[in-house]
């Protein structure tokens, strides 16, 4: 039985220590950014943050409605990532089988940059980024070498208020169903998103496209017929590809 | 906080006002959202919606500065529907009591104001006394010169229509918060109040909270477990500095500063120590000279003897009225009366108002010593933007010093726990901790004075100093020892072995301690209590949270104050599920009891609020300046010209400081129509000194922003993103519009006035971020404390043309 996820978007602050303590523990640099009109930043996941809590604000029939949503990797239980990456190498991404962490190697780095973007394109969370320096493709590592020591992902370490838990897929189903249930009595259209197909799993107050457009796999726009076709055919592409590089 | 982080899951009703909790106490969400899982309605009171709003039930916005009204329309909506919990208020506050003749309001003033020294007679306010002294009472509530009736006529001009006309609040919002807080007037109900520092910076700070009392003891949430008053105090151990006391009118343990008035030690314990006539009132604090004799034992050690008056001839005195808080500081120092001085860990430059007056203020001095992890806008405010680093005098020293993390010592959170905390690493390079450098330099400062003499030596030379500094041995001599051989009880001390409670402490000498509410913190018996982790506890307290193992809390491990107001006057708890004590086979179980005396109704009892010299907890406060009851005054700077419950505008005691740079906008100023508040960010700590030097905090708030409504955006030609110019009477800022709609436009008095806000943690030693936001802010404090009027102030906004502070 894989591990899993639980983010319980009800009880998240935005304190953003999470976004923090996965830089930290991963060591990376930060970026240089700016004031742009939003509590969000860096803008955007990039290289440099596998991490990153999205803030999505309206005003509804005068109530005013502050989503926050602590983005990461969903580590698929079929990941179309991994089976993208196949298409062109082996051990590009793989995908740990006692924890069911979706791994990027350091053999991305081998990857040309039409392979890195088919990578990418192939998400469809729109999670993994290309160090252009480097050539890795970037993403969250399930903090692989703390859980693999028994420790808790750092960001599920640090979360004050209970909104990142991690634990065995069963314990956090059970655990989803149940503050779902809660949740539900004070938001109607609670719902857990795509929770039979990854292993992050995000508890959702409100309609996805209001925390952001890639929340669930379902809702995703604005694909291009490659990206689409890659999303969709991507296992059935890898044969083919490989006879092409051959 | 009377009671603790934990106990907040306890709570039926939790209202944030004057606090953004989850923003800047993450932590505290931990607890609110269990009381929420629970069915707790969480209500967030607040100019702007910020991460609290959006994880509470809902938010209320209101215009800054007008929380006295808001509470004030709450006390009458409680009295008016009757929803007081009225066994509570008749047996434990000071509702029943009569007040003398002489106590007299009208216009906005309480009687005995002096208008042109802006101070009170507060001697008019004093209750009625009969033959024994003893205040008279009438449980009744109906006689008219009771505190109820007084109280209740107060409050009466505070209507739902005027109410709602100040503060921006629509009548359905404010009934919506009334409603659901009063209903812990319930008897086994719950309400807490969290606030911070959006109550406090104001004129009338101090009267915020006085409401914010009045509110819990008539809804008799004082002393049970999901009840209090709850101040969340700042990261950098702010409750243990207040314990120890950085504040120029007390000296530690909440003991006043000695005034030039009081020669002798005499004086100083006839003019401080209350006295009362009533057998059932413990008047804590009339044991104030044990505390006080002890702590001069502690600073003066073998040198502190019966016949010199135990050193007190040794202390400074200060000049009675005098305020040496840091406006009226940094305002001599603009005057040129300081030559130098010393910063510790603190960047004034940036997070004390009106900052251009400040950092011209201190090219006045001859030298300065700052002491930091960082530079900062203090350190190197000699070569700020503007100014040419030959034409500043100051000769300019900067001691590196050691980060919390590189020193072992105790913090005290704002639940009163004192927690031992372990050096993590050593610190780096030359870099020492504040104690080291403090005990070294005395020590110079003594070998200089005996090698050369120097004037007034006795109080350098006969202090009882240490040669090293060490934590442990700090801690020590905070909780104290016995100065001579001692019995207490059954059991003997040897001399220099520690007190183990305060109530050991006495006034002949024969004990010492650096501060009395820590007494019993460090043991012969248990050692150094604030390094316990142990989480047992009884099923009685594990039921509310309470684990009186782990670390300690002043006062003698009381987790929850006053506690003995959450029993009946047979000693059973209100809310027996939440139980925090109960007497039990002719004994308190639970939480260590406020006193161990018996129930009320056997006769021995003590009134449970001990601190107070009758014992009741006070709804009529004649201590503090302004008056006995909160009553609604505007900003220093407002954005209206009068207001619906008097003609007296501000606060008829507000404390300011006045010289060519301190200029305050008119009322409803045409030139500053805009409310400005300033705020901390959960990014940064205080002025950002630290925290804009750590990379990843600094990547995720790196440059100074303003949040500001759609509507003033497009007022303003503004959109989101843009550069704009603040500007108040006294400077301007630049920062980066964040137009949001989390910031409402307030109808007040029929017109819209829109609010702004800014965080104050970014300066120019960070180049890019944009520089203080206190060069906005006015330097007009509360008159209780001097706490500065950061919360509320005029402003105007444009956009900008071109950006410098931010490029």
């Amino acid at each position: 039985m894989p591990k899993a996820f639980l983010i319980d978007t009800s009880r998240c602050t935005a304190c953003r220590g999470c976004q923090v303590a996965c830089k930290e523990w991963h060591e990376l640099p930060a970026n240089k950014t700016k004031q742009w009109g939003s509590h969000q930043n860096p803008p955007d996941l990039n290289p440099f943050n596998y991490k990153l809590v999205r803030f999505s604000e309206s005003l509804e029939n005068g109530k005013i409605k502050w989503f926050f949503f602590p983005d990461q990797c969903r580590h698929c239980i079929d990941p179309p990532c991994k089976n993208e990456a196949e298409g062109y190498m082996d051990g590009a991404v793989i995908q740990d089988e006692k924890t069911g962490a979706v791994l990027f190697t350091d053999l991305t780095a081998k990857l040309a940059p039409e392979a890195c973007e088919a990578v990418r394109a192939a998400c469809p969370y729109d999670i993994p980024r290309w160090d252009e320096k480097s050539g890795l493709l970037t993403k969250c590592t399930m903090c692989f070498d703390r859980v693999s020591n028994g420790m808790l992902p750092a960001c599920v370490k640090v979360c004050p208020t209970g909104t990142m838990n991690f634990g065995e897929r069963a314990e956090m189903l059970e655990l989803a169903e149940k503050r779902l249930a809660e949740a539900k009595k004070t938001y109607p259209n609670a719902t857990l998103a795509d929770a039979d197909s990854v292993n992050t799993i995000f508890l959702l107050m409100d309609e996805p496209q209001k925390y952001h457009k890639h929340v669930v796999a379902s809702v995703r726009t604005g694909l291009n017929r490659k990206q689409f076709l890659s999303s969709v055919f991507g296992p059935l592409r890898r044969p083919m590809q490989r006879a092409v590089r051959a | 906080m009377t009671n603790h982080w934990i106990d907040i899951k306890n709570a039926d009703a939790i209202l944030i006002m004057g606090s953004n909790a989850a923003e800047h106490h993450p932590i505290s969400f931990k607890w609110v959202l269990d009381a929420k899982s629970r069915g707790a309605v969480v209500m967030h009171v607040d100019p702007k919606f910020s991460r609290t709003s959006a994880r509470s039930d809902f938010h209320v916005p209101l215009r800054s500065g007008t929380d006295i009204a808001f509470l004030g329309g709450m006390i009458n909506y409680i009295i008016e529907k009757d929803k007081y919990f009225k066994d509570y208020v008749v047996n434990y506050t000071n509702a029943s009591l009569l007040v003398a003749d002489a106590f007299g309001f009208e216009n906005g003033l309480f009687s005995g104001y002096d208008p042109a020294a802006r101070k009170y007679d507060r001697t008019q306010w004093a209750f009625q006394l009969d033959d024994d002294k003893v205040p008279k009472r009438d449980p009744s509530l109906n006689d008219p010169r009771c505190v109820f009736q007084l109280m209740k006529q107060h409050y009466s001009r505070y209507t739902l229509d005027d109410v709602s006309d100040i503060t921006g609040v629509s009548k359905e919002d404010l009934v919506k918060v009334y409603e659901a807080y009063s209903a812990t007037g319930a008897p086994d109900k719950a309400g807490t109040m969290l606030y911070a520092l959006g109550w406090t910076q104001h004129t009338v700070g101090v009267q915020n909270i006085r409401a914010a009392a009045i509110l819990q003891l008539l809804l008799g949430n004082m002393g049970i477990a999901g009840g209090g008053i709850n101040a969340l105090r700042g990261e950098p151990n702010v409750q243990g500095s207040t314990d120890h006391t950085l504040l120029y009118h007390l000296v530690p343990g909440y003991m006043a500063m000695p005034i030039a008035d009081w020669q002798t030690l005499a004086d100083y314990h006839k003019a401080n120590t209350p006295v009362s006539y009533d057998p059932q009132s413990a008047n804590w604090w009339q044991n104030k000279p044990k505390y006080f004799n002890s702590l001069l034992k502690g600073w003066f050690g073998e040198n502190a003897t019966k016949e010199n008056d135990f050193g007190y001839g040794m202390l400074p005195k200060i000049e009675k009225g005098a305020n040496y808080s840091y406006l009226f500081l940094f305002d001599r120092m603009y005057q040129g009366k300081i030559e130098g001085g010393f910063i510790f860990g603190l960047n004034p430059m940036n997070s004390v108002p009106n900052s251009n007056k400040l950092r011209k203020a201190m090219d006045n001095l001859d030298w300065l010593v700052t002491v930091d992890v960082h530079h900062s806008e203090t350190t190197d405010n000699w070569r700020r933007p503007g100014v040419d680093p030959k034409s500043v005098k100051t000769e300019v020293f900067l001691l590196p010093s050691a980060h919390r993390l590189e020193k072992d010592g105790t913090v005290t959170n704002s639940g009163r726990w004192q927690l031992w905390h372990y050096k993590a690493v050593e610190p780096p390079g030359e870099a020492r901790t504040f104690g080291d450098m403090l005990v070294d330099l005395m020590n110079k400062v003594r070998t200089l004075y005996t090698e050369n003499s120097g004037a007034f030596a006795d109080p350098i030379l006969k202090i009882d100093w240490p040669k090293r500094y060490d934590a442990d041995e700090m801690a020590r001599r905070i909780n104290g020892v016995f100065t001579v051989d001692t019995k207490v009880k059954d059991k003997e001390y040897k001399k220099g072995q520690l007190v183990p409670s305060f109530v050991a402490l006495a006034d002949d000498g024969s004990t010492s301690s650096l501060e009395w509410l820590y007494c019993g913190s460090y043991t012969e018996e248990d050692g150094n209590k604030t390094k316990r982790r142990d989480p047992k506890q009884t099923p009685m307290q594990a039921a509310i949270g309470l684990y009186p193992n782990w670390a300690w809390c002043w006062p003698v491990n009381r987790r929850i104050l006053y506690n003995r107001a959450s029993v009946n006057l047979e000693g059973q708890p209100y809310a027996p599920n939440k139980a925090v004590i109960q007497w039990q086979d002719g004994k308190w179980v639970g939480d260590v009891p406020d006193g161990g005396w018996p129930p009320m109704a056997t006769g021995e009892g003590k009134h449970p609020f001990i601190m107070t010299v009758h014992g009741f907890g006070q709804h009529y406060g004649p201590g503090r300046m302004e008056g006995p009851f909160p009553e609604h005054y505007e900003p220093v700077e407002t954005p209206v010209k009068s207001h619906p419950f008097s003609k007296q505008l501000n606060n008829p005691c507000y404390v300011s400081v006045s010289s060519d740079m301190d200029i305050l906008a008119e009322p409803a100023d045409p030139r500053y129509p805009i409310v400005l508040t300033t705020y901390n960010v959960t990014e940064h700590w205080c002025g950002g000194g630290e925290t804009r030097n750590v990379p990843n905090l600094l990547e995720a708030e790196p440059q100074l922003y303003v949040e500001m409504s759609p509507e003033l955006a497009e007022e303003k030609g503004i959109k989101n993103g843009d550069g704009v110019i603040i500007e108040s009477a006294r400077g301007r800022a630049e920062a980066i519009a964040m137009v949001t709609v989390r910031m409402r436009p307030l109808k007040i008095q029929g017109k819209i006035v829109h609010e702004i806000g800014m965080p104050f943690c970014f300066g120019w030693t960070t180049p890019g971020s944009g520089d203080s936001t206190n060069r906005l802010t006015p330097s007009v404090g509360d008159p209780n404390t001097s706490i500065p009027e950061f919360k509320a102030c005029l402003v105007n906004v444009k956009k900008a043309d071109k950006l410098t502070e931010l490029a």
